[in-house]
C-alpha cells in the first residue's frame, strides 16, 4: 500500500503500546461497531505508472489543440514557464493556511505582496488574500454591500457575466434579498436604467467592467450618483485589461472584485481559478476573507501575520463577514508570480499585444461579407460580430475547421442568436487570426 | 525580508513577449486609458526567481517537516498528481468548450474524470449522488445547507428557520447557515465527548431544519449514538447533515449515507491527498441521499448508453448554479488519481493506520497532557495543556512554538473552543513511527520544560527568521498592502 509507513511490525507493536489486540478491538474500543461497507463498485488500487497511463489517455480524448478565440471571461493567456516552475515548489503547495506565522513567513508575505499588487491594478486601498472565483467574489461583495447599508435589495446589469449572475441567483435562493436585473445594451450598460432601478432600500448595483460583451465604458459620474444616494457600487473587473485602462478605483467604485484567472492561471477545464476583491479604506473591517498585515517581533524584525480575523468564521462563527474559510492561495500566488515576471512595462506589453490583436482580429472579420459589427466602440480583447447564420451552428462548424471560435450569445441572451463574442489574447499569432477569417468565410459562404 | 516591489531597479525587464505582429492600435479610446502604468516590480527573471525561491524556504510544509495540523489532514500529497494536472489535455481545456455545438465530444476525457470521480465518492460515502462542483469544504457546507432547504421548501415547510449545530463545531457550520440565510442553535457536548442528547431533544422542534454534525467529532471521537441522533433529528422532520471533515478517520470502514445521515460533504485537500495549496484552492464535493437528488446544483454529468458523457442542465427543482463551472477540476483530478491508486483495498487501510498513529501519540502523551475526554480516538487526538497553563503559564500557544524551534509543525491549537487550551493533533496514515517518536519527545521535552524553565518557552522560537509577532498592534493599525 503506497503513502502509509507502517510495517506489520510497527502496528503490532503500537498496537501493543496503545493496548488493543488488533486493529478491530482499536476501532471498537473507539466506539465504532459496524460491519465494513462492502464498497464493490471501487476499482482495485494500482500503481501510480498503471494510473498514469489511465489518465494520460483521457486526457488524449480532450481537444487542447484548437485555435482558441473562446473567452467569455476565461481566457487563454501566455504563461511563462516560472510561473509553474515557482509556484510548485512544494513549499509553497504542500503547506497550509499560515497559521504560524514563525513558520509561515513565505506564504504570508506572498499574499501581502498579492495584496499590494491587487490595490495597485485596480486602484483601491486593501485588498483581500483572495476567494474562490470571480462569481463568489462577486457575491460577497453583494453580501458586503448589504450588511453595510443594511438594505436588503440589489440591481445588476445584464452585462454582467451571465455565468456570475446564475451564481448570484443561486446563492440568493433562501436569502430574503431582493435581486433586480436590469436589460443591458453592448454599447453602454444602460447606466440609466441601473440608476432608475436603485432606490432608497438599494444596497449596491453590480455591474461589470469590461462588460460581459466586451465594452469598456466610464463609470465616475455613475459611480458618484450612487454614493449620493447612500447606495454602494460594486464592479467585477478583468484584471489584464486593469493593465491598459482606467482603473476602478479612480472611477470611483467602492468594491472591486473579478476573476483572476488571466494571471497565470490556466484554464484547467473551469478551476482552481481566483476571485479577487479590493476596497476602500473605510469598509476595511466589512471586508470578507483572510488578510496579512504587517507586524513586528520583540526585536524590531518585520514580518506578516494573519489579521482583522476578528471577522472571520473561526472567531465570530455565524456573525462573520463570510463562511470562507481559506483563501485561494496557490492561485494568488500564481497571479503575483505572473504580475512580477511581466513587470511593469511587460504588463502593458502584454495587455497591448492581447487589445491590437483583437482590433486587427476584428477588421479582419468585418471584411467577410454579411458579417457586421455590433458595438466595438470601445473594447479591449473582446467584441461581438454579428453573423449571416446562427452563431451557435457556425461556432459547432468551426471546431472542425480547428478553431474554437467564440462563444454564441445566443445560448444566454436569446436575441442575440447571430452574434458571436469574440476574444483574443496575445498568444494568437497574425497567421492564426487570418486562417481563422478565412475559415469563417468559408464556413459561412461554402 | 525585502519585498518584491523593493526589489529591482527602473527599466530593468522580466520576461520577453513576442513581437506585435499586427498594428500598434487598439479600441481603448483616450479617455478612458490609464494614465500611469501599474507599479508592478522592475525585475529580472533570476530576480523573480531567488525572490520565491527564498521566500519558499521560509515555509514549514508536508513535503519537509511533520505537519500534524489538526482537522486539516495534512497528508502527503504524491507527485505524480502534478504531473497528470499539468498534462495539456487537462490543463488547456476551455470550460465553455462542452456548451459549443460538437463541444461535448472535444472533452470527453474530462468529463470521465467528473463522472468517474462521483461515483467513487457517492460510494465510499453511501450516498446515491455527488456533485463535484463546491470549490472548498467550506463552500461544500454552504451547498449542503442550500439543499436542506430546497428540500424543506419543496414541502412548503417554511417554519423551519433553524440549524442546529454543537458546541464543538467548526466556524464554518454556523457560517455556512448563516450564508444560507439561517439561524444558528447550540447543542451541547455531553461529559464523555458526544451530543448531549438530552439538550439535543430539547433543542429540536418543528423550526428545524437540520443538525450539522462533523462524523467523527471535531474532538477526534466517534460519536456510538450517531444512529439514534440522526433517527431523532428525522423524527422531528429536520435532516441531517454530516460534515465530512474528517472523513479521513473511516474511510473505506464506515459510510456515513449508512449512518442515516441525509447529505453530506467530503474535503478533497484533506481525505483525497491534493496539495493544500498554502490555504486552498480546496474542494469540497457534497453527496446526498436518493430523495435529494433532483435539487443538485447543475450542470450534473451523466454517462450516457453508449458509454460517453454529457452535461445535463434540465432538472427544474435544481438550486441552480454554485459554482462557474464544474467544480474545483484540477483539484478533482488529482483526487481522482489518488482514488485509482489508493482502491478498495487500500481505503480501509488508509483509516486503520490514521487511526493507530493518532492512538499511539494520544498513548505517550495522554499523562503529560491529559485530554478532557479521555477515551481512544479516532484520527486525531486533542490534548489539553490547561494545567501547564495554570501551574507555569505555559500555554498551547507556547507549546506550538516550542515545536517549531524544535522542526515540527505545531498541531491546531485552541480548538475546539470547549477544550481549554486544546492541542489537536492529527499525524495522518502516511508518518512513519520514527516521525511520531520524535514528535512525542519534542512534546515530552516541552512538558518537562513548562516546569523547568517556561522562561526558555515564552522565548520560543528562536531559531526562525523571525521570532513571535505583535499581532495586537497589527490589528490595530493595518498595515494590508505597500
Amino acid at each position: 500500500m503506497p503513502y502509509i509507513a507502517n510495517t506489520e511490525e510497527d502496528r503490532r507493536e503500537m498496537l501493543d503500546a496503545i493496548g488493543c489486540a488488533s486493529m478491530e478491538a482499536l476501532r471498537a474500543a473507539a466506539g465504532v461497531n459496524l460491519p465494513p461497507p462492502a464498497l464493490d463498485n471501487i476499482p482495485e488500487g494500482r500503481s501510480e505508472f498503471e494510473v498514469s497511463r489511465h489518465l494520460e489517455r483521457l486526457a488524449g480524448r480532450n481537444a487542447t489543440t484548437l485555435v482558441n478565440f473562446l473567452g467569455a471571461g476565461y481566457y487563454d493567456h501566455l504563461i511563462p514557464a516560472a510561473v509553474d516552475a515557482l509556484a510548485g515548489m512544494p513549499e509553497f503547495y504542500t503547506a497550509y493556511t499560515p497559521y504560524q506565522p514563525e513558520a509561515s513567513q513565505g506564504t504570508l508575505q506572498a499574499i501581502f505582496e498579492y495584496q499590494s499588487a491587487i490595490c495597485r491594478l485596480t486602484g483601491m486601498e486593501v485588498a483581500n488574500a483572495s476567494l474562490y472565483d470571480g462569481g463568489t467574489a462577486l457575491f460577497e461583495a453583494m453580501m458586503m454591500a448589504i450588511r453595510i447599508t443594511r438594505r436588503r435589495r440589489a440591481v445588476i446589469s445584464e452585462a454582467v457575466s451571465p455565468i456570475f449572475r446564475r451564481m448570484i441567483r443561486c446563492y440568493c435562493g433562501n436569502l430574503d434579498i431582493e435581486l433586480i436585473e436590469v436589460a443591458s445594451g453592448v454599447d453602454d450598460s444602460a447606466q440609466a436604467e441601473l440608476l432608475a432601478a436603485a432606490d432608497e432600500n438599494t444596497a449596491c448595483v453590480l455591474v461589470q467592467y469590461p462588460n460581459f460583451f466586451g465594452t469598456l465604458e466610464e463609470w465616475s459620474a455613475f459611480t458618484a450618483a450612487l454614493r449620493e444616494r447612500g447606495i454602494l457600487s460594486v464592479v467585477s473587473s478583468y484584471p489584464m485589461a486593469l493593465a491598459l485602462v482606467k482603473t476602478p478605483g479612480e472611477m470611483g467604485f467602492d468594491i472591486v472584485t473579478g476573476e483572476g484567472q488571466s494571471l497565470g492561471i490556466p484554464l484547467e477545464f473551469g478551476g482552481p481559478y481566483l476571485g479577487f476583491m479590493a476596497v476602500r479604506q473605510k469598509w476595511m473591517r466589512k471586508m470578507p476573507g483572510r488578510v496579512v498585515g504587517r507586524a513586528h517581533d520583540h526585536a524590531g524584525r518585520d514580518g506578516f501575520v494573519l489579521t482583522l480575523q476578528a471577522r472571520e468564521q473561526h472567531i465570530k462563527r455565524e456573525g462573520a463577514t463570510s463562511n470562507i474559510c481559506s483563501n485561494e492561495n496557490y492561485c494568488a500566488l500564481r497571479a503575483l508570480i505572473y504580475l512580477s515576471l511581466l513587470g511593469r512595462r511587460g504588463l502593458v506589453e502584454a495587455a497591448e499585444l492581447c487589445a491590437a490583436n483583437a482590433l486587427f482580429a476584428r477588421g479582419e472579420l468585418l471584411k467577410i461579407r454579411g458579417v457586421k459589427p455590433v458595438g466595438g466602440n470601445a473594447f479591449f480583447n473582446e467584441f461581438i460580430v454579428e453573423l449571416p447564420l446562427d452563431a451557435g451552428e457556425v461556432a459547432g462548424r468551426m471546431i472542425d475547421r480547428g478553431f474554437a471560435a467564440g462563444f454564441p450569445l445566443g445560448r444566454y441572451y436569446p436575441e442575440r442568436t447571430g452574434q458571436l463574442l469574440v476574444a483574443v489574447t496575445g498568444k494568437r499569432t497574425r497567421e492564426e487570426m487570418k486562417q481563422f477569417a478565412a475559415a469563417m468565410e468559408a464556413v459561412l459562404w461554402n | 525580508m525585502e519585498l518584491i516591489f523593493d526589489a529591482g531597479r527602473p527599466g530593468r525587464r522580466g520576461v520577453r513577449l513576442p513581437e506585435m505582429s499586427v498594428p500598434k492600435q487598439t479600441a481603448i479610446p483616450e479617455s478612458l486609458r490609464r494614465t500611469e502604468a501599474a507599479r508592478m516590480p522592475e525585475v529580472s527573471e533570476l530576480d523573480v526567481v531567488r525572490h520565491f525561491t527564498t521566500l519558499a524556504h521560509r515555509n514549514f510544509c508536508v513535503d519537509s517537516h511533520f505537519y500534524p495540523l489538526g482537522s486539516c489532514t495534512m497528508k502527503y500529497n504524491p507527485k505524480f498528481h502534478e504531473k497528470i494536472a499539468a498534462l495539456s489535455g487537462f490543463a488547456d481545456l476551455h470550460p465553455l468548450l462542452p456548451q459549443l455545438r460538437h463541444g461535448g465530444a472535444l472533452t470527453q476525457g474530462a468529463l470521465a474524470v467528473l463522472y468517474e470521480s462521483q461515483a467513487i465518492l457517492a460510494e465510499l460515502t453511501g450516498f446515491a449522488e455527488c456533485t463535484m462542483q463546491p470549490m472548498a469544504g467550506a463552500h461544500g457546507e454552504l451547498t449542503g445547507v442550500m439543499l436542506i432547504a430546497a428540500y424543506h421548501r419543496s414541502r412548503n415547510d417554511a417554519a423551519r428557520r433553524v440549524m442546529l449545530i454543537p458546541d464543538a463545531a467548526h466556524g464554518t457550520n454556523p457560517a455556512s447557515a448563516a450564508t444560507a440565510g439561517y439561524e444558528c442553535r447550540v447543542v451541547a457536548t455531553d461529559g464523555n465527548g458526544n451530543v448531549d442528547l438530552d439538550d439535543l431533544d430539547a433543542k429540536l422542534g418543528p423550526d428545524v431544519a437540520g443538525f450539522m454534525l462533523t462524523c467523527p467529532n471535531t474532538l477526534g471521537l466517534f460519536d456510538p449514538n450517531v444512529t439514534e441522533i440522526t433517527r431523532r433529528v428525522h423524527a422531528c422532520g429536520a435532516l441531517a447533515y454530516c460534515d465530512g471533515a474528517n472523513f479521513n478517520a473511516i474511510i473505506g470502514r464506515v459510510r456515513p449515507g449508512d449512518l442515516g445521515f441525509d447529505v453530506m460533504h467530503v474535503n478533497l485537500h484533506k481525505t483525497f491527498a491534493t496539495p493544500h495549496g498554502g490555504g486552498g484552492p480546496g474542494s469540497g464535493p457534497v453527496a446526498v441521499a436518493e430523495f435529494l437528488r433532483r435539487f443538485l446544483p447543475v450542470s450534473r454529468v451523466t454517462k450516457r448508453s453508449d458509454g460517453t458523457y454529457s452535461l445535463e442542465y434540465d432538472f427544474p427543482d435544481s438550486i441552480g448554479y454554485i459554482a462557474p463551472f464544474y467544480g474545483n477540476f484540477g483539484v478533482i483530478l488529482k483526487a481522482y488519481a489518488y482514488m485509482l491508486t489508493v482502491g478498495r483495498e487500500g481505503f480501509p487501510r488508509v483509516s486503520d493506520n490514521a487511526v493507530l498513529n493518532a492512538n499511539y501519540i494520544l498513548s505517550k502523551l495522554r499523562d503529560a497532557y491529559p485530554p478532557k475526554y479521555d477515551r481512544y480516538c479516532m484520527h486525531e487526538c486533542v490534548l489539553s495543556a490547561a494545567h501547564l497553563a495554570e501551574s507555569y503559564h505555559i500555554h498551547a500557544l507556547d507549546i506550538a512554538k516550542g515545536l517549531i524551534e524544535r522542526g515540527f509543525h505545531p498541531p491546531t491549537i485552541y480548538f475546539p473552543l470547549i477544550v481549554p487550551e486544546a492541542l489537536m493533533i492529527e499525524p495522518t496514515e502516511c508518518e512513519s513511527r520514527e516521525t511520531l517518536d520524535a514528535f512525542i519527545a519534542a512534546m515530552l521535552e516541552l512538558a518537562a520544560e513548562a516546569q523547568r524553565a517556561p522562561e526558555e518557552l515564552h522565548a520560543a522560537p528562536r531559531n526562525t527568521p523571525i521570532g513571535r509577532l505583535d499581532e495586537t498592534a497589527a490589528a490595530r493599525k493595518p498595515e494590508l498592502s505597500v
